[in-house]
């Protein structure tokens, strides 16, 4: 049986001291609220979740970013299993500043080696900087962009010249880049 | 020219009069060898019409060339991603000419329902110009063999002496978009892509009033 949260962040707490740790609502998906962990402890804290008899938590599935435009900070997700003893999922988070430059959490691919393309895809998209990470380069975009497009706000190229069955968002946005407008789209505008 | 009764009393006797532009387009559009790749799931579907079931054989177009150096035909199958956008237009250019290009299902068209993604190219036809359309998403490989019937009449009404690639100054390299720091570099050909001036020129019932 898994340890609960709590159970979970007391044992974390005398294992690695110093570990300033904090339980947080997770999503419904996993069956107990998430560990928010901060940066500086976070790598022995995972390798406390990775070692520990109780929780083997041998098996990183998932790590993702969010973005919290409006608290200002990036969290980064990770979703724990532990194959050997078959339980799971543990969530593990962490956080930094939203700006750029200092957008820096440390990597836990020396933990569990499955993370690295992960957090690639997290550095890609999120512009989340793994500390310690063997091998960050961009995933799925090219080399040569600048952008990190899965954040808030993020600018996509006007290329809305041309938009067959503009409407809503997309209507806006051809609007705004000076393309073509439908009829209807132009007749409620005279209206109005 | 020869006349039609005469023509069609020699043909009762085993005799056939053709022209070498006739024979020349037969030859052309009964052995369209598309290159071989495919970018998304319209891919499975174009394997599907290649094999047994549907049969592309039949129209001669069943011969997927691994190397666009034997390729006529180009068929843009599936979501053009950004990155791979680059890769597509180096592929055409290496194609000898004649060369074709059928843009198969939404995505290929007009970047479909992914259209707003960050890393989707709004259509192949930004970048090369596109023969055939074929929406769907995908399209049945019934779909894909009507393309390749429609790309079959368009090469037979195609004249030798107003070939596009006999025509020495005529374009056969199309440029290859640059991956910029936001966008790729030039977001679209313009020799290629214009946008519709105005909504009324794509509009079935305005369309229908143009001289």
């Amino acid at each position: 049986m898994i340890p609960t949260s709590e159970q979970l962040c007391e044992a974390i707490r005398v294992a690695v001291p110093g570990a300033v740790i904090e339980i947080v609502p997770s999503t419904p998906a996993a069956a107990q609220p998430a560990l928010l962990v901060d940066c500086e402890h976070a790598v022995a804290v995972a390798r406390y979740l990775k070692d520990e008899p109780t929780c083997r938590l041998d098996f990183c599935s998932c790590v993702t970013g969010v973005d919290y435009l409006a608290k200002s900070f990036i969290e980064v997700v990770y979703h724990l299993y532990s194959v050997a003893l078959k339980h799971g999922p543990v969530v593990l988070k962490v956080r930094a500043p939203r700006e750029l430059d200092q957008c820096r959490v440390p990597s836990l691919t020396p933990v569990w080696r499955g993370c690295e393309f992960q957090e690639r895809e997290a550095y890609d998209l999120y512009g989340v900087k793994f500390a310690g990470h063997p091998d960050l380069r961009r995933i799925l975009m090219w080399n040569e962009f600048a952008d990190h497009p899965m954040r808030k706000d993020y600018v996509p190229p006007a290329d809305y010249e041309w938009e067959p069955t503009p409407h809503d968002e997309v209507l806006k946005r051809t609007k705004a880049a000076g393309g073509i407008m439908p009829p209807s789209a132009a007749a409620t505008e005279v209206k109005k | 020219m020869i006349d039609a009764g005469l023509k069609s009393e020699l043909q009762k006797h085993g005799v056939f009069v053709i022209s070498t532009e006739w024979l020349y387009n037969w030859g052309r559009k009964s052995s369209i060898w598309p290159l071989q790749f495919g970018l998304a799931c319209c891919a499975i579907e174009m394997i599907a019409a290649a094999a047994a079931r549907y049969d592309l054989a039949r129209f001669g177009a069943e011969v997927f060339r691994a190397t666009p150096r034997q390729a006529d035909l180009m068929i843009v199958a599936g979501t053009v991603t950004k990155k791979m956008a680059p890769q597509v237009v180096r592929l055409f250019n290496q194609m000898p000419e004649p060369k074709y290009v059928i843009a198969m299902g939404a995505c290929a068209i007009s970047g479909g329902p992914f259209k707003d993604g960050y890393n989707v190219l709004k259509g192949v036809d930004r970048y090369i110009p596109v023969d055939v359309h074929i929406p769907g998403c995908p399209p049945r490989p019934e779909a894909l063999l009507h393309a390749i019937i429609t790309l079959q009449e368009k090469i037979t009404g195609q004249h030798i002496d107003r070939a596009r690639w006999y025509d020495a100054k005529a374009t056969t390299e199309f440029p290859i978009p640059v991956c910029g720091e936001h966008d790729l570099l030039p977001p679209a050909n313009p020799e290629v892509w214009q946008p519709p001036k105005d909504y009324r020129d794509v509009t079935n019932e305005e369309s229908t009033k143009k001289p």
